[in-house]
């Protein structure tokens, strides 16, 4: 019997002395959102092996890009680490005023949406990027369905985007179809390119696909906001949307669990920053060269010592 | 001759609306009743705030003193994760202690050649050595191709849902059986809970159920449990009545009559219902994923989104072949009698098999120990044929591209934009008119109210438009899905070699998850509605040859006999005999492959559709649970409909030929 309640305690003060190595509010785990693209999963990642380099008990949880805010709310998931101000800004709106979840700010990166060719075009329409010769490019860019229009293949309904309205206003003669998902647009723009076909769509970044095919994003009069909202700004007087899209930050948020349970995990994510081109080049040594996205982050961790230390000091 | 005047009804009814489908639009509108071709917005009756708003208070709000409904519906949650997660660690995760990432491993997971082992004896056990060696080379495939961790995650949570959804079906079945009251609450439940789209109730079940793989396996127990409890009524309804009275006069009492009598004579029928279960619960695998149950779902779509299709064309093969390896040994199940071993065997000999398997399971962990090779499938030893799938589609695109771009050219002009005109310009009253006329024709009053009501709910929420667009698209696809697979289907039924290949093309078709084939589809077609048109004729292709197949080969053979007596050719047999004989089961069959369509219109969102899938997609994409469940209802309604006329058809029908129903 003393033998086994010996055991027990050394058993239990082994496991004492192996979390208080390094002291930390509370051993219950974070848990940290995966979704289903790439850069997204890289930037967890990093965040994840950081948390645990400061003595965090860290989860890891597959969840919908929007569905994940309920989530965040109730205090079930507490980090999401990507929330793009193009796509994600309706859902934070509506989440983080009553105070449940909070944008802890910027990542460091710059999203970029934007109408997208492959270099080839230029052979065919030579005034490009600008974007006022897209009316004579037309007929290059249209199909059978669409000649003479052009053809833009727009994102998801989902994305927004207003490109319906864009080219209304700005008096293009284009037809926008939409792709369902964004699989389906990579897919269309893999096929074109194999056979060297026009194509004219939806691009972002950061992404792996600027850096697997070459290509430019066509330049549309500069967002600003009055151009969204105020029809008599810009080239047409009578009609918002008569500009590019907006380009905006990534932003991290959290559950309001995590500034008040872990603190210092709270301003670990919030010291978090990285740039387009690093985050470019990791999805592309994931993507596209088939690294694993660990080893990828081990590399990132290896070579970027004292910046991640600093954030969790 | 009243035959010859109904025809005469019909038709002159068919042209009609087609006329008043090309004339009234312009008509209408000229003389201010635009409101009949477009319903009037400010009357749009909004269902889908009331919908989100009362679940918002079922999980903040509601309460039944003691606890509050979100407390019920953790607790449910909790039940069903504690299995999984002991079955998840046994075959794939290993065991932990502690939690997160300082969690230290306690027990790895099972070996794979112990797993593998099993299987194989399983299926000895089971049935026979061939299929045992089936399961074994399927097993071997998974880990020689490298999809071992995967499957194994999917075998987990599909080993839990089918235990639950097989319990979960049998007690509604027999409650249905019991009680007339709870058979007419319970059927139109299950109705709904066939041919609502799944889409439509996955955000309400992550927020009643939290995150993670118990969501995941609660939506696949509510899709996969219907036809069990179909079944299990069906085997209880036709259990011989003398047997029963036999029961009662050996002095069962209530209970015993059902678990000693009814119960075991129904015993097939349940064992049918199971068998459902595991493929339903197979056709889930990638939606599940979406909601967090990873595995090889995940894995197709992970490879998808970056465009590396040959990682998902291994990764859905996978999900086929265990599938159809599950499939093989419930089948192989439900044929087993039960023996009764003799007395006198010893007691190493009666269990022979499960010694062989504690032994396996055993010496795998004592030598995995030693030996790498045993724990885990090494990773040098893995084969790819993801080259090989890039490879030709690449060729096929470059090369054939133009050729198939004129084909799609010709059969969207002349086939799918006619169709599509067609539905859309029909003024919704009149379409209404027709359908409750057709509904009075084949059901009376009952299905003429039930007509009505359906198609005035997707009136009063503005989504006619939509619904007329998923009609269109879903009625292309069938006509097209009838015309490849009836043929098919007949060639089957006629010829025993044919009736081979073309079930197990069915059965891959059908247990292949779409998302495979969606993205090379695109890729030579381009988003639009014939590259999901195309999509849903494969997905659903296959019930329209198996049914053909299957009404042609259990047609009496004294009747074709007889045929043959008479001097019939061949073409008459088939023509003036088989035909006409196997047409009620051949109806059925496509009454199936609409069912299949409506509910991968949903799918075909993804490639960029503007239909009731769209409608449903979006509200997922935006978590807006009353938008999405109310256009789920709008696609489970033109399901029921259009179920409902073409079963009581089938009925009338073999009611003519004098079949038995």
């Amino acid at each position: 019997m003393f033998k086994v309640k010996t055991l027990i305690s050394v058993l239990a003060l082994s496991i004492f002395f192996s979390y208080s190595s390094k002291a930390v509010e509370s051993q219950d785990p974070i848990k940290l959102t995966l979704h289903d693209w790439t850069g997204q999963l890289i930037t967890t990642n990093i965040m994840a092996e950081v948390l645990k380099e400061a003595g965090y008990n860290i989860e890891l949880v597959q969840a919908d890009y929007i569905a994940q805010f309920a989530g965040l709310q109730t205090g079930d998931l507490h980090v999401a680490m990507e929330m793009w101000e193009t796509t994600g800004r309706d859902a934070i709106d509506e989440y983080t005023p009553d105070g449940r979840v909070i944008n802890v700010g910027s990542t460091g990166m710059d999203a970029i949406e934007e109408w997208w060719y492959p270099s080839y075009m230029k052979d065919e329409c030579p005034g490009l990027p600008n974007w006022e010769v897209l009316n004579e490019c037309a007929e290059a860019f249209s199909t059978m369905e669409t000649a003479p229009n052009g053809r833009y293949l727009g994102g998801p309904v989902t994305w927004g985007g207003f490109d319906d309205e864009r080219v209304e206003a700005l008096g293009l003669d284009w037809e926008v179809i939409h792709a369902g998902t964004d699989a389906a647009l990579f897919a269309e723009l893999e096929s074109a390119y194999q056979r060297k076909a026009p194509i004219m769509l939806w691009i972002y970044a950061p992404h792996w696909a600027p850096s697997k095919f070459d290509g430019e994003f066509v330049e549309f009069p500069a967002y600003t906001s009055e151009c969204y909202n105020d029809p008599s700004w810009g080239i047409n007087p009578n009609s918002a949307y008569d500009c590019g899209k907006p380009r905006g930050p990534i932003w991290k948020v959290a559950s309001s669990q995590l500034k008040d349970k872990w603190p210092g995990a709270y301003n670990a994510v919030e010291a978090f920053t990285i740039s387009n081109d690093e985050m470019g080049q990791m999805v592309a040594a994931v993507d596209l060269d088939g690294n694993s996205v660990e080893a990828v982050v081990a590399d990132w961790m290896d070579n970027n010592k004292s910046r991640w230390q600093s954030w969790i000091k | 001759m009243s035959l010859t005047r109904k025809k005469f009804v019909f038709i002159f009814l068919f042209l009609l609306t087609l006329l008043i489908s090309v004339f009234a639009s312009d008509f209408l509108k000229t003389y201010d009743f635009a409101w009949a071709i477009k319903f009037p917005k400010s009357l749009i009756f909004p269902f889908k705030i009331y919908i989100s708003s009362s679940i918002k208070w079922l999980i903040e709000s509601a309460t039944f003193g003691i606890f509050t409904f979100n407390d019920l519906t953790r607790a449910i949650s909790w039940v069903i994760e504690q299995p999984y997660e002991i079955i998840l660690s046994l075959v794939a995760k290993g065991f932990y202690s502690g939690q997160g990432s300082q969690a230290e491993l306690i027990l790895s997971p099972m070996s794979w050649i112990a797993v593998v082992g099993i299987m194989t004896i399983v299926a000895i056990k089971l049935k026979d050595l061939s299929l045992a060696i089936l399961t074994f080379f399927s097993f071997l495939y998974l880990a020689i191709f490298d999809q071992w961790q995967s499957s194994m995650v999917t075998l987990a949570s599909i080993f839990i849902a089918v235990p639950f959804g097989v319990a979960i079906g049998i007690l509604f079945g027999i409650s249905s059986y019991k009680s007339l009251f709870a058979h007419k609450i319970i059927n139109p439940i299950l109705n709904l809970m066939q041919t609502m789209p799944v889409f439509a109730y996955l955000v309400p079940i992550l927020v009643l159920f939290g995150f993670g793989p118990v969501s995941a396996l609660i939506a696949t127990i509510i899709y996969a449990l219907p036809p069990m409890v179909h079944t299990t009524y069906l085997g209880l309804k036709g259990i011989n009545p003398s047997i029963i009275e036999a029961g009662k006069m050996c002095g069962c009492n209530n209970q015993q009559l059902l678990w000693r009598v009814e119960i075991p004579s129904a015993l097939n029928s349940i064992k049918l219902g199971i068998n459902q279960v595991i493929m339903l619960s197979f056709n889930m695998v990638i939606i599940a994923s979406m909601i967090g149950a990873g595995g090889l779902g995940y894995d197709v779509l992970t490879s998808l989104r970056k465009l590396d299709i040959g990682g998902g064309v291994e990764a859905g093969l996978a999900i086929v072949i265990l599938a159809i390896v599950l499939d093989r040994m419930s089948f192989a199940y439900i044929g087993k009698h039960k023996k009764y071993s003799e007395k006198s065997a010893t007691f190493f000999k009666r269990n022979f098999h499960l010694i062989i398997i504690i032994v396996l399971i055993l010496s795998s962990y004592l030598l995995g120990v030693f030996v790498e090779f045993l724990k885990s499938y090494p990773e040098h030893f893995t084969l790819s044929t993801s080259a090989f799938w890039e490879k030709s589609i690449k060729f096929i695109n470059v090369n054939y591209y133009d050729q198939l771009e004129l084909f799609k050219f010709y059969l969207l002009k002349y086939f799918m934009l006619p169709i599509k005109g067609f539905f859309i310009s029909i003024p919704w009253p009149w379409f209404i008119f027709i359908l409750v006329l057709l509904g009075w024709h084949y059901g009376r009053a009952k299905l003429a109210i039930l007509n009505l009501i359906l198609l005035a709910f997707i009136v009063i929420n503005g989504l006619w438009l939509k619904a007329m667009v998923t009609i269109y698209l879903c009625g292309a696809s069938v006509i097209l899905a009838c015309l490849i697979g009836i043929p098919l289907g007949i060639w089957g039924g006629l010829n025993d070699r044919a009736n081979k290949i073309l079930s197990s093309i069915a059965d891959t078709l059908q247990t292949l998850p779409s998302f495979v084939y969606l993205i090379p589809v695109v890729m030579l077609f381009r988003v639009g509605d014939f590259t999901a048109m195309l999509a849903v004729i494969l997905y659903s292709l296959a019930p329209a040859v198996k049914y053909t197949i299957h009404g042609i080969r259990s047609i009496n053979s004294e009747i074709i006999d007889a045929g043959k007596a008479n001097g019939c050719n061949n073409r008459q047999l088939l023509f003036n005999i088989r035909l006409p004989l196997a047409l009620p089961e051949i109806l059925l069959g496509i009454n199936q492959t609409i069912m299949l369509a409506l509910s991968m219109l949903v799918i075909t969102a993804l490639v960029g559709t503007r239909e009731l899938g769209q409608e449903v997609y979006i509200a997922l994409t935006k978590a807006d649970i009353g938008r999405g469940l109310v256009a789920g209802l709008c696609v489970a309604f033109i399901a029921i409909i259009s179920d409902n006329l073409i079963k009581s058809a089938s009925k009338k029908m073999k009611l003519k030929y004098g079949l038995t129903l």
